[in-house]
């Protein structure tokens, strides 16, 4: 079964532990510039969205690479930068039409969401479910829950 | 081990910014935040000190567990000599700045002596320099974040400032960050204004590395949020109805200072809590509760985000207020609604804004505005020198008086003095509802008596947040204690003060302590900073800063004599509800209060103290 990363931004209450968990996994440090895993706070709306890679089936980035550093990992169905291939051209950054694949200054290359191998410490790290990592095929399940309670779920019309 | 390591000291006279090693002697005794700022500026300012001269010294301090990933680390504090009280002034904020500056790879700005010209302080990792600030001075604290972030064209830079009442000296005036996060109380803001300085502007992209053990720091980190979570004051209480909770509560049990401490329990205290927070107006039909909101790092999500009635009349042809925006939270709730009889939500968030706008204290404010009513109540101000009929329950009298304040106009300049030197001016200097002059924020002193004395002792002035002793008289944490009893309330407040510094000093939320006590601060600090900070560790350098304040305000002047609360609170017994015929005995508790410290009678920590605390 494949599994991807679900984001409700309605439970978002925008703490960035998630940007915190990321660039700890990858980088050893509490940095959230770092990130893989944005979250944006609309100050005028009151809404905390968090956003990452979706990893795509046909991935802009993985075709636009020159160099084919942009693989899948086959058990996780992430789009994943070998950095040792990757020369830091930036094509996939053009490429991606999410902005989810981005330049890093201090190592020279890309990075992206890779998943975390299958356990992605985002969500481990999110204290209210607004990042959960699920079932690729049923990421609607939720709300269709939510609909059916509200539709069937209800005393029988006498 | 957490710290960065290094500081910025900034002299704004000469206009030069250079780095330093940390003080890694006193970091290990004072720990960061409140404890270690306030050691540098107790060795670096004489106590005597203008706080307003180009002598006294600002300082914004991030603690060691700022910008990491244990829960609520994002916080921050501005210390200096406040210009309300004359004591230390150590307030402390949330937001996203605190931990922004922090991994930009500073521990702490120290800023000294004072601009020529308007200037603020540009920080991207290593890089930091002054810059002008002509284009931003006179700017509310909104427009300076803004154009901040689209000159510098970098929507992630975090910026903390003064609007236009630090500029203007207002005596209560803020530091704030994130639009709505304030460093509030005392008049940081003020000082800042003092100093020619607007804002620091923040990129922090080296991130917080460096602990002492990453492992055992995560596994602690991971336990201690999975308590806060099934607590059901930091898991579900306060995430569903924020510091609001308490409006209800805290009116049940007497306690809800009105019109000025004229009462303790407010007929409108169900206009303006919670509740009212999240049914659908009346007038559209619209809650006035958007959704919460965390600081950074923060899994309890305190914060409440609101819109308000676009037709109220306070913001009528004024689009500005009409988006989402931070509060209302309890404190402020109280100041602008109860302790001036107003019941009017819409008032009390339009008065709430300009506070966030302009930067000023809304508890100081609200509760000044309390002692004006009172002064026109008793014909002692009339409506020409106050410019508005200010009757107690007039929400028209408080959304005026808060322009008139924010923007330095008319009488509004008067209450930008705070209660103390304006009742005092009046002639009845016994209306201030103060300790050391700084206003007394949302819990009455008579029917709860060891926050009475808690505000007394407060080494900043009238202060819930030195020493919450609310968790335990009202809420049962950890224990339950009797709020109308003073007997063991000594011992309890010098308790709930040594945890307070400790927590507060770490780059923690105290919000956590209704979860969390010493013990479960104790194995993040290991984790993050070493071995050497257990329970009793950390009980005792809060005790050591708790001490080190106090010796500031004594060399500064202070003396047994302002330990003490207006004559309202000791001898004009509460009227109504659980503490009715109650007063404050605070003659009862201070002596026994200084035993416990191991004070003498003058207040002064003894030469036993001084040495067990190494002092």
């Amino acid at each position: 079964m494949q599994k991807m990363l679900h984001i409700n931004a309605d439970k978002c209450t925008g703490c960035l532990q998630c940007e915190m968990a990321c660039a700890f996994e990858n980088y050893g440090t509490f940095a959230t510039a770092k990130s893989r895993i944005k979250v944006f706070n609309f100050h005028e709306t009151g809404k905390k969205v968090p956003y990452t890679c979706t990893q795509c089936d046909e991935a802009w980035c993985l075709h636009a690479c020159p160099v084919e550093a942009i693989t899948v990992d086959k058990a996780t169905g992430a789009k994943v930068v070998n950095e040792a291939t990757c020369v830091g051209c930036k094509v996939c950054t053009i490429a991606c039409p999410f902005g989810t694949i981005n330049y890093v200054e201090t190592t020279g290359k890309v990075q992206k969401c890779d998943l975390c191998g299958g356990d992605p410490a985002c969500a481990t790290a999110c204290p209210t479910s607004a990042i959960t990592y699920v079932d690729a095929n049923w990421t609607g399940i939720g709300k269709m829950e939510q609909w059916a309670n509200k539709l069937g779920n209800q005393p029988a019309a006498a | 081990m957490a710290w960065a390591g290094k500081i910025l000291r900034v002299n704004l006279t000469a206009g030069t910014v250079k780095s330093e090693p940390l003080n890694m002697e006193w970091a290990r005794s004072y720990i960061g935040s409140r404890g270690l700022g306030t050691k540098y500026f107790v060795e670096e300012v004489d106590a005597k000190v203008d706080p307003l001269s180009v002598d006294n010294k600002l300082i914004w301090s991030t603690g060691p567990l700022t910008g990491t990933m244990a829960s609520t680390g994002g916080r921050y504090t501005v210390i200096t000599k406040g210009p309300l009280t004359g004591a230390i002034a150590c307030s402390n904020s949330g937001g996203y700045w605190g931990a922004e500056f922090k991994m930009a790879g500073w521990d702490m700005v120290i800023m000294e002596g004072k601009s020529a010209k308007p200037v603020y302080l540009y920080v991207n990792d290593d890089v930091a320099e002054l810059r002008d600030a002509s284009h931003i001075w006179g700017k509310s604290v909104w427009e300076t974040e803004n154009i901040l972030k689209t000159s510098l064209q970098d929507p992630l830079t975090r910026v903390s400032s003064i609007g236009k009442a630090g500029e203007n000296g207002v005596l209560f005036a803020a530091v704030v960050n994130d639009m709505h996060r304030a460093a509030g109380r005392s008049g940081v803001g003020a000082v800042m204004g003092s100093k020619n300085l607007k804002a620091i502007a923040v990129r922090g992209t080296k991130g917080v590395g460096n602990l002492h053990n990453p492992k055992a720091f995560m596994a602690a980190v991971n336990e201690k949020k999975k308590i806060l979570a099934e607590n059901g004051v930091t898991g579900t209480g306060l995430p569903a109805m924020g510091t609001q909770v308490l409006m209800s509560v805290i009116n049940e049990v007497g306690a809800l200072p009105t019109r000025n401490h004229r009462d303790n329990q407010f007929e409108g205290a169900k206009d303006i809590g919670a509740e009212a927070m999240a049914t659908p107006r009346k007038t559209d039909g619209k809650k006035h509760l958007v959704t919460n909101q965390a600081c950074f790092g923060c899994t309890i999500a305190c914060g409440r985000i609101s819109k308000m009635d676009e037709n109220h009349f306070t913001i009528v042809n004024k689009p500005q207020y009409r988006g989402a925006n931070g509060g209302l939270e309890y404190e402020a709730a109280w100041s602008l609604g109860a302790a001036n009889g107003v019941n009017d939500l819409e008032a009390l968030q339009y008065a709430n804004l300009l506070c966030n706008e302009e930067g000023i204290d809304p508890i100081s404010f609200g509760a000044t505005v309390g002692a004006v009513m009172e002064l026109y109540d008793m014909g002692v101000l009339t409506k020409e020198q106050v410019g508005i009929e200010a009757k107690f329950g007039s929400a028209q009298a408080l959304a005026f008086l808060a322009e008139e304040t924010v923007n330095g106009r008319g009488f509004g300049k008067e209450i930008g003095q705070g209660s103390k030197r304006l009742t005092a001016k009046y002639g009845h200097p016994e209306l201030s509802m103060s300790s050391k002059g700084q206003e007394f924020p949302a819990y009455d002193g008579r029917a709860i008596q060891g926050i009475g004395l808690a505000y007394a002792t407060s080494n900043r002035g009238g202060c819930h947040l030195r020493g919450y002793t609310i968790a335990s008289e009202v809420l049962g944490i950890p224990v339950k204690t009797d709020p109308l009893e003073h007997e063991g309330k000594p011992e309890l407040v010098k308790a709930f003060q040594d945890a307070t510094a400790a927590f507060d000093s770490s780059g923690l939320c105290i919000f956590t302590t209704f979860a969390w006590g010493l013990a479960d601060l104790a194995p993040q600090m290991q984790g993050a900073c070493g071995d050497q900070y257990t329970t009793e560790e950390l009980e005792k350098i809060g005790e050591r800063i708790w001490n080190m304040e106090r010796e500031f305000n004594n060399r500064a002047g202070f003396t047994a004599k302002d330990d003490s609360l207006p004559k309202r609170l000791l001898t004009e017994a509460c009227k109504t509800g659980p503490a009715k015929g109650k007063v404050n005995m605070l003659a009862d508790m201070l002596p026994k209060y200084y035993a416990a410290r191991g004070w003498d009678k003058e207040g002064k920590p003894t030469a036993d103290t001084r040495k067990r605390l190494g002092l």
